[in-house]
């Protein structure tokens, strides 16, 4: 097959991935511990708002970095206040805090720079580029330059801490303390608390996690893939990533790969236009794009194996006694 | 009423594990234990029975920290003690072993006794400690479960030896088991008694809450027998009887004045043949219950909470299929496959006052008149308008109202939120709709629970009234003097069985206390 | 859903959206202080260019009606337990329904046939467009929240197609059908005043207002006085008591989605028959989530839901307005105020509640003693 076309492929796949993965592993955290999120689409966006704005005013990747971190987890925590503190309704804080971004964004947008809802570029040398510099395009005729060189070395860093933050996340889980008492107290509160540990201060953890992948999320949009924020650039980005979580069962590494797969269809669908699959003939690229909805409600339905999701999800702890 | 002793039934020589002396607690209107005092010997295993609300759990529920007592104060191993919360009841050595357990489905064994108490931050190190002191704990006791198992792939019986362990391993040394055979099979139980007996060797001091005599009789030193928050007797298991225990737990002088209506002649409203049902987990919640319902009798089904009583109800009124078995209702016959639902069972005339009346007998964010109309809601007379798809709500009312005036429902407004009225007018409304319907057959669950004195009387009243019109009543009733008040025929029903009938004017207390713990062999 | 704590009913409904309100207007408020804006202004221009002119009550009305259809949407699935985030795709669905319906029939079709044609047709799309989910719900167990979310997804993919692919004239890049013939338009209501000699500046409120209208009135006729309402709020209020009654919950959750499904389908004979004649992308701009903001400022109640589009209705015309006249303004500024409502309202109702609760018991108290 063609070493262009599947390098540049998978250079795209992975360059698309990455805030997915960033997102589903927050969605992740979170949902284990018991509480729903699905602000996953606001907390991107604000958080690439604040990198863009932070990182083309200060100059520096530094502070976009921390100016996203710290407005999703704000976010975050306003989530837990309403719904851990207070057993408000998970799902409408959710919405609210979308609702809340997308506007407010944009509000901002044109307050400060008043261009529009844009920020200004940031900066080529405060962007994230490729770590290595080399392999920027596939070459023709050399296998290892595009598929190895372009295909996986040559993206910038946040790309490669996606990916290894899939292996700190599951370790997290399955192998520390307070990985094994998160994954409890999604299942039974109940019993956690009478174990005598702190719930919502657990969920809080989990939301403060969630928020910094949040964080990282947005600041790839606008500090890696683009140069500046424009209005409403996330574009459901935050739902396919539920999405993905969901069709990973709540665990890292299938979710992984759940990320890798709605990455790959959106790398290819703008590819595939216009081809003629042998035997389907021409796939509209609007149902390549709804693939990953599509997949979702499948595998919800329970066509693909049962979707189990953590028992207490979605539901206050309140103490018994 | 009997005699109450206090005395204990060890050689006081020896510091008593735990010794309670003189607690009270009141809940509201409820005086949930009375003065209670004894004495726990070490390395003994201690029965605590009684009957449904005699105030076993409240008292071991202070002993372990969840309530603190208003009166009276405890000590453990001869010191005297708070106990604020169940951490400081764990930090004493005590542990209890509830009757839901709390264990995260997912989860190893390890991890479920591990969590809480991890020994590093590291899992494969904590896994580790923990895996080598439980090893040596399970050589010690004999308990064994498999560690690595997932508690969801594990049968009840290895769950409950794993609340156990995980009591033991926060160093339990009392330890308290509420009901623990509820769940278990014939042979789980017996290997459960294994488990005691060897802890007991061990020093451990065992409480078991339970009302079941033969259990009691086989395994326990002593037992401390509580009816109505107040300790009856205290003593050696050697100096006592199932008969003595049943007597001293169901201890009131019965009427026996009182003689019942002979249904025999009359027809037959419903009847039941081999119900079996099992819960999900593969306990039988009910064995072979056959029974039969005439016009005009009040049959009354006695017996501990939680030994089927529920299951029966939800059985019998088509809210739930049991797994096998027979039922014949108004002309009617069903088999599990094809049940009986509660449409149908309402069309065959038998109306049904459920035992949890906020949960399913009322919709609570209702007005009364729409709470009133329940179940018979799609009724032709409810119907009006076009094609009868609007409710008759002047009917409505005003069939409301006439059962707030019969029933003396107050305050008097159909208006009002099924929420806002009383218990005891709640379960009047919930009565009058049923009873309003003139059915052949009614089921009634814990008619008086949580219902002052007068609505009592009434309702005891109307129940008679429909019985007497002729009208086939099933009542289920954890209140023992309430069956006795009303019934013409009593069923007892142990661990999901018919222990025995008994007509009312041979009741006595020895006969039904006996059918009450008997346990089918 | 969580219930809010018991207080007494004028303070519920009353008291407490008011409350939410003013404290989501206040944060707005600040929000307009910190990028440099006067409140007093913006709120000045905005009541203005909403309710100042017959032209911008024209406006205001019709972005009402889109909001009490989808309002009404999230109200019918509320009272029967489930949360309807999926009024965005039903509605759009809804509007397909309307465009194909429309371009299939208008040219054979009088107004008098065609227009009910089409109200049928949008009620159905919307309501296919919720069955599924409702399906996957009640007999798979798929959680509906999720299923939801993804159907608004494809269903505004499923449009674009159309769009593209199919409907799109020869030769135009417009992405958007051909136009409807006249008889499948709603009648705009200048137009109807003019023929009966009133002068009404244009505006595109069209026919749909009485459409709503009439829409409340038959929800509010459904849930409290019919029987099929008694079962739903029986269902949605206490499962367990409507399974003792003998009310079956799987039928209970399609017929409250299938009903919620078809009102916000109703957007659709708004904006595609009544404002754009004919099918174009993103005409329901985000009016299902303001449904889900109207139904909860209007207490799930059919007049609540008027009163708080009527307010929805003020944000939006009066927000373009501000966009207009004020520099540094935009019309996302409306939409943020729409999260802070959903904020306060919603998720945070738990957090006043039981203040007002306190706060009454206390008055009460004082009262006991002092009388």
């Amino acid at each position: 097959m063609d070493e262009l076309l599947i390098g540049s492929v998978l250079a795209s796949t992975l360059r698309v991935t990455t805030p997915l993965l960033l997102c589903a592993l927050a969605g992740l955290l979170s949902e284990r511990s018991g509480v729903i999120d699905i602000g996953l689409e606001g907390k991107m966006l604000f958080a690439a708002f604040a990198a863009a704005a932070a990182a083309s005013v200060g100059h520096s990747t530094a502070l976009g970095l921390a100016a996203a971190i710290g407005v999703a987890c704000a976010l975050s925590l306003l989530h837990g206040f309403a719904c851990v503190s207070h057993k408000g309704d998970q799902v409408i804080t959710g919405v609210a805090l979308n609702m809340v971004a997308a506007g407010l964004t944009v509000v901002l947008g044109i307050a400060w720079f008043a261009q529009g809802g844009q920020t200004p570029p940031v900066g080529p040398e405060v962007r994230l580029t490729s770590l290595s510099g080399a392999y920027a395009e596939p070459v023709a005729g050399n296998w290892f330059a595009s598929v190895i060189g372009h295909g996986l070395l040559s993206h910038n860093a946040l790309v490669y801490l996606a990916f290894f933050l899939v292996a700190a996340v599951w370790f997290f889980l399955e192998h520390t303390k307070p990985g094994l008492r998160l994954r409890a107290v999604g299942e039974n509160p109940a019993m956690v608390d009478a174990a005598g540990v702190s719930v919502p201060r657990l969920r809080y953890a989990a939301l403060l996690m969630n928020g910094v992948l949040c964080g990282l999320a947005g600041s790839y949009l606008t500090l890696a893939q683009n140069a500046s924020f424009s209005p409403n650039m996330t574009a459901g980005r935050g739902f396919i990533a539920l999405a993905a979580m969901i069709f990973g069962k709540w665990k890292p590494v299938p979710t992984l790969l759940a990320c890798l797969l709605f990455g790959f269809l959106d790398a290819v669908a703008i590819r595939l236009q216009g081809v003629a699959i042998p035997g389907i003939g021409e796939v509209p690229v609007q149902l390549i794009q709804a693939l990953p909805y599509i997949l979702t409600v499948v595998l919800l339905a329970g066509f693909i194996g049962q979707a189990m999701a953590p028992q207490a999800l979605g539901r206050p702890y309140v103490k018994e006694r | 009423m009997s005699e109450i002793s206090s005395g204990t039934a060890v050689p006081s020589a020896v510091t008593p594990a735990v010794r309670l002396a003189g607690i009270s607690k009141r809940f509201g209107a409820v005086q949930a234990n009375r003065g209670v005092e004894f004495e726990i010997a070490p390395g003994t295993v201690h029965g605590l029975v009684g009957e449904n609300g005699a105030g076993k759990s409240t008292l071991m529920a202070i002993l372990y920290g969840y309530y603190q007592a208003d009166a009276g104060h405890i000590e453990v191993q001869g010191q005297r003690v708070q106990i604020a919360n169940s951490h400081q009841a764990i930090a004493l050595g005590i542990g209890m072993v509830h009757q839901h357990f709390m264990l995260v489905d997912t989860l190893s064994c390890l991890d479920n006794v591990m969590l809480g108490a991890e020994p590093a931050f590291f899992l494969a190190r904590a896994k580790r400690e923990v895996r080598a002191k439980l090893e040596a704990l399970m050589r010690d006791t004999g308990l064994h479960v498999h560690l690595d198992a997932l508690v969801a792939d594990l049968p009840v019986g290895e769950l409950q030896r794993l609340e156990i362990l995980k009591a033991l391993y926060r160093g339990a040394r009392i330890l308290i088991l509420d009901e623990p055979t509820a769940v278990l099979t014939p042979q789980e139980t017996q290997q459960l008694f294994e488990t005691l007996r060897r802890l007991r060797a061990l020093g451990t001091t065992i409480i078991l809450i339970t009302h079941k005599l033969k259990e009691v009789m086989a395994l326990c030193d002593a037992v401390t027998v509580m009816r109505a928050g107040q300790v009856i007797k205290t003593c050696d298991i050697r100096d006592t009887s199932p008969e003595d225990l049943a007597e001293a737990m169901v201890g009131r002088k019965v009427n026996l004045g009182r003689s019942g209506g002979a249904a025999e002649g009359r027809d037959e409203r419903l009847s039941v043949n081999g119900l079996c049902l099992k819960s999900e987990q593969g306990v039988a919640l009910l064995s072979d219950v056959s029974l039969s319902l005439r016009a005009g009798e009040i049959v009354g089904v006695a017996g501990v909470s939680g030994n089927g009583q529920s299951e029966l109800l939800e059985l019998l009124s088509g809210m739930r299929a049991p797994d096998a078995g027979r039922m014949s209702l108004g002309g009617a016959s069903f088999e599990a496959a094809r049940w009986l639902e509660p449409r149908g069972a309402r069309a065959l005339k038998l109306a049904h006052v459920p035992e949890d009346r906020h949960a399913c007998g009322m919709v609570m964010s209702f007005p009364a008149w729409e709470t009133a109309v329940l179940g018979y809601h799609d009724q032709a007379q409810y119907r009006c308008g076009p094609g009868g798809l609007t409710m008759n709500e002047g009917h409505m009312r005003a069939q409301t109202a006439e059962m707030m005036e019969r029933f003396d429902v107050r305050p008097r407004n159909a208006e009002l939120g099924s929420s806002k009225f009383s218990g005891g007018n709640q379960q009047k409304l919930v009565l009058a709709r049923e009873i309003g319907q003139a059915p052949a057959v009614l089921l009634v669950g814990q008619p008086t629970r949580g219902v002052d004195i007068g609505a009592i009387e009434f309702i005891h009243g109307q129940l008679r009234a429909l019985r007497d019109a002729g009208c086939a009543v099933l009542l289920v009733s954890s209140e023992l003097d309430e069956i006795l008040a009303l019934a013409d025929r009593v069923l007892v029903m142990n661990g999901g069985r018919i222990t025995g009938e008994l007509p009312i004017d041979q009741c006595d207390e020895k006969s039904l206390g006996l059918l009450m713990a008997a346990q089918a062999d | 859903m969580s219930q809010p704590v018991q207080l007494p009913r004028w303070m519920d409904i009353g008291l407490l959206p008011l409350w939410n309100l003013a404290v989501a207007l206040a944060v707005a408020g600040l929000v307009v202080l910190v990028i440099g804006q006067s409140p007093a202004q913006a709120l000045t221009v905005l009541l203005n260019g909403a309710l100042g002119s017959t032209r911008g009550l024209g406006y205001t009305l019709y972005y009402a009606t889109t909001f009490i259809f989808t309002g009404l949407a999230v109200a019918v699935a509320f009272h029967g337990g489930l949360f309807n985030i999926g009024g965005e795709g039903q509605a759009t669905v809804g509007g397909i329904g309307v465009g194909l319906t429309a371009l299939w029939l208008s040219p054979h079709l009088p107004a008098p046939l065609m227009l009910p044609v089409l109200v049928l047709a949008a009620a159905l799309f919307g309501m296919a467009w919720a069955a599924i989910p409702a399906y996957l719900q009640a007999w798979r167990g798929s959680h509906i929240v999720i299923t939801t979310i993804m159907f608004n997804f494809l269903a505004s993919s499923l449009n674009v197609y159309l769009l593209v692919n199919l409907l799109r004239p020869k030769g135009s890049m417009a992405v958007e059908s051909s136009m409807f013939a006249d008889s499948a338009r709603m009648p705009a209501l200048h137009e109807l005043a003019a023929r009966l000699g009133f002068e009404l500046p244009s505006s595109p409120l069209n026919l749909s207002l009485v459409l709503a209208l009439a829409a409340c009135v038959f929800v509010w006729w459904f849930l409290w006085k019919s029987r099929a309402g008694y079962a739903l709020r029986a269902v949605g209020s206490a499962p367990k008591a409507a399974h003792y009654a003998g009310i079956r919950p799987r039928m209970q959750v399609l017929v409250a989605m299938g009903l919620s499904g078809a009102l916000a389908g109703m957007v659709g004979i708004n904006e595609i028959s009544g404002v754009q004649g004919k099918l174009t992308l993103d005409f329901v701009a985000g009016a299902g989530f303001t449904g889900i903001a109207v139904s909860l400022m209007g207490r799930n109640h059919p007049v609540g839901i008027v009163l708080a589009s009527l307010l929805f209705g003020v944000l939006y015309q009066g927000g373009v307005e501000v966009s207009f006249e004020i520099p540094g303004f935009s019309r996302e500024m409306v939409v943020t105020v729409q999260g802070l409502i959903v904020l306060f309202a919603g998720a945070m109702a738990m957090v006043s509640a039981p203040l007002f609760g306190r706060l009454y018991l206390l008055f009460k108290s004082k009262e006991a003693a002092h009388g």
